[in-house]
């Protein structure tokens, strides 16, 4: 097996990454997973600590099986968490995100989901919160192959930049070649609602705690439904809490 | 209780308050009505502490202490409560978690210890019954999906949860169906009509005022109270009219 060279910031999916910190976890080995016709298969993934981290996942569903995913990128270095998704006929996939930076940090979520059949679903849900100078991504390209009619891919993707030198990237996309199918996308990058958080401070809430329990339900939105979602949300809180 | 001294305050540069003075004592209820555009929701606002309600002169002492020196999560603490005339929807946050972390936020600064879980939920059974509302509702996130009604009787367990010294009342009966009014009206009656306590209820209308009876009732206009009077006073209102009264 030949070694790929190290991508530059020319290839699309690498465009934003930090390629410094990526020469040296390069090549990638990514994990791949099969979920058999009818079964049913979950990861949840959580990235944290100080090494800088990359990690690829390919997902293939056969017909009618489901997946759900759940990603938490929040390491205090660079992280990338790049997932494939190849949904065969009737198969459904969920995939739920949440990025957390600060500092100068470079954190990435690239997915590509491949509506291979007719009558897949996919659903993106990807929140980001970031702060100081750090940038974080997200690319999201969904496929829709020529004859996967009936499929049903959405995309939610916002980002909450807690300090306005920070930098969000996102970028969903569509790639149709069939009829008959339905695919959505929500993007938004924004600050905390400033009248929200005076509500909250006029009821006794000191700002950090007002600013920590918005932040807190911004990003749970990602985890919600999950297997482990108690897991998920205590460890993102605890990076939020890093994060403040 | 609160002694506001020719109080002045702008929003964007533009001058609202121009030399308010108003002193409520433990015990009583002022009414606060005016046209709009009084500068009515101002006054709340600056009371408050919002961001962006700036003062430019007078003073305002609450129970002794300096109020425009506090943030707001300071006034909350000292005993200040503003009831929202537009409650805000706080997506995924419920409204027995925000409230819990606010109100032993409020009792760690007071230096009282926090409530637990269950003394919390006990409290809070209580004061949604005295407001007839559902403890479901106070598991859902903070007035998101609430009917207009509904956000205002949820501000009204609020309050009560909080247990505030004064409340200052942004048009609690907008919004509001004859039912809904009178609830709301016995809910701010029972929480708040105590001797050491007060109340602002800033209105447009006299309908209110039948459920929770004020004290003192002030005409705000052009930024200042222009005419103060007993509760005779609202019922001129709502017969003459504004200019007719304040002129």
């Amino acid at each position: 097996m030949s070694v790929i060279d190290l991508p530059t910031h020319a290839d699309e999916a690498y465009r934003y990454a930090d390629l410094a910190a990526l020469a040296g976890l390069w090549p990638l080995q990514p994990q791949v997973i099969h979920v058999a016709a009818g079964e049913q298969g979950a990861l949840s993934i959580v990235a944290e600590g100080d090494a800088a981290q990359a990690r690829e996942i390919e997902i293939v569903l056969g017909a009618d099986a489901a997946f759900d995913l759940r990603l938490l990128n929040a390491g205090r270095a660079y992280g990338r968490l790049a997932v494939k998704v190849t949904l065969g006929r009737g198969a459904r996939f969920h995939l739920g995100a949440a990025q957390l930076g600060g500092g100068d940090q470079v954190l990435e979520i690239v997915t590509e989901v491949v509506h291979a059949e007719p009558d897949a679903v996919s659903r993106q849900v990807i929140r980001s919160v970031l702060t100081g100078h750090a940038t974080g991504t997200y690319l999201g390209k969904v496929r829709v192959d020529r004859g996967a009619v009936g499929t049903d891919g959405e995309q939610s993707v916002r980002a909450m930049l807690v300090d306005r030198t920070a930098t969000a990237n996102a970028r969903p996309e569509l790639e149709i070649y069939a009829d008959d199918v339905k695919c959505a996308h929500g993007c938004a990058v924004g600050e905390l609602d400033a009248m929200g958080l005076f509500y909250l401070q006029s009821r006794g809430l000191p700002p950090a705690e007002a600013k920590k329990l918005m932040l807190q339900a911004f990003i749970a939105e990602a985890f919600i439904g999950a297997g482990e979602e108690e897991t998920l949300t205590a460890a993102a809180l605890a990076a939020l809490e890093g994060l403040l | 209780m609160l002694n506001i001294e020719n109080l002045q305050a702008t929003v964007a540069d533009k001058p609202i308050l121009k030399g308010l003075s108003l002193t409520v004592n433990a015990g009583e209820v002022h009414a606060i009505m005016g046209p709009n555009g009084a500068g009515k929701s101002t006054l709340g606002y600056t009371l408050g502490g919002r961001p962006g309600y700036e003062v430019t002169g007078g003073s305002v002492s609450f129970d002794g202490a300096d109020l425009l020196a506090l943030d707001p999560h300071e006034r909350a603490a000292a005993g200040l409560f503003l009831g929202f005339q537009y409650p805000v929807e706080i997506p995924g946050v419920s409204n027995v978690q925000f409230l819990r972390e606010a109100l032993n936020a409020q009792r760690t600064a007071r230096g009282e210890a926090p409530l637990s879980g269950g003394e919390f939920l006990k409290l809070a059974r209580e004061k949604a019954g005295l407001l007839r509302m559902d403890m479901d509702m106070l598991k859902r996130p903070v007035n998101v999906g609430f009917s207009g009604g509904e956000k205002k009787r949820a501000e009204m367990v609020q309050m009560g949860i909080l247990d505030p010294k004064l409340a200052i009342l942004d048009e609690t009966d907008s919004g509001l169906d004859i039912d809904a009014l009178r609830i709301c009206g016995e809910g701010i009656n029972a929480i708040m009509r105590k001797p050491d306590r007060a109340v602002l209820l800033i209105t447009h209308y006299q309908r209110l005022l039948d459920y929770v009876k004020p004290d003192f009732v002030h005409v705000l206009a052009g930024g200042r109270i222009v005419k103060s009077g007993g509760p005779e006073l609202a019922l001129q209102l709502e017969e003459q009219g504004y200019e007719a009264v304040a002129a």
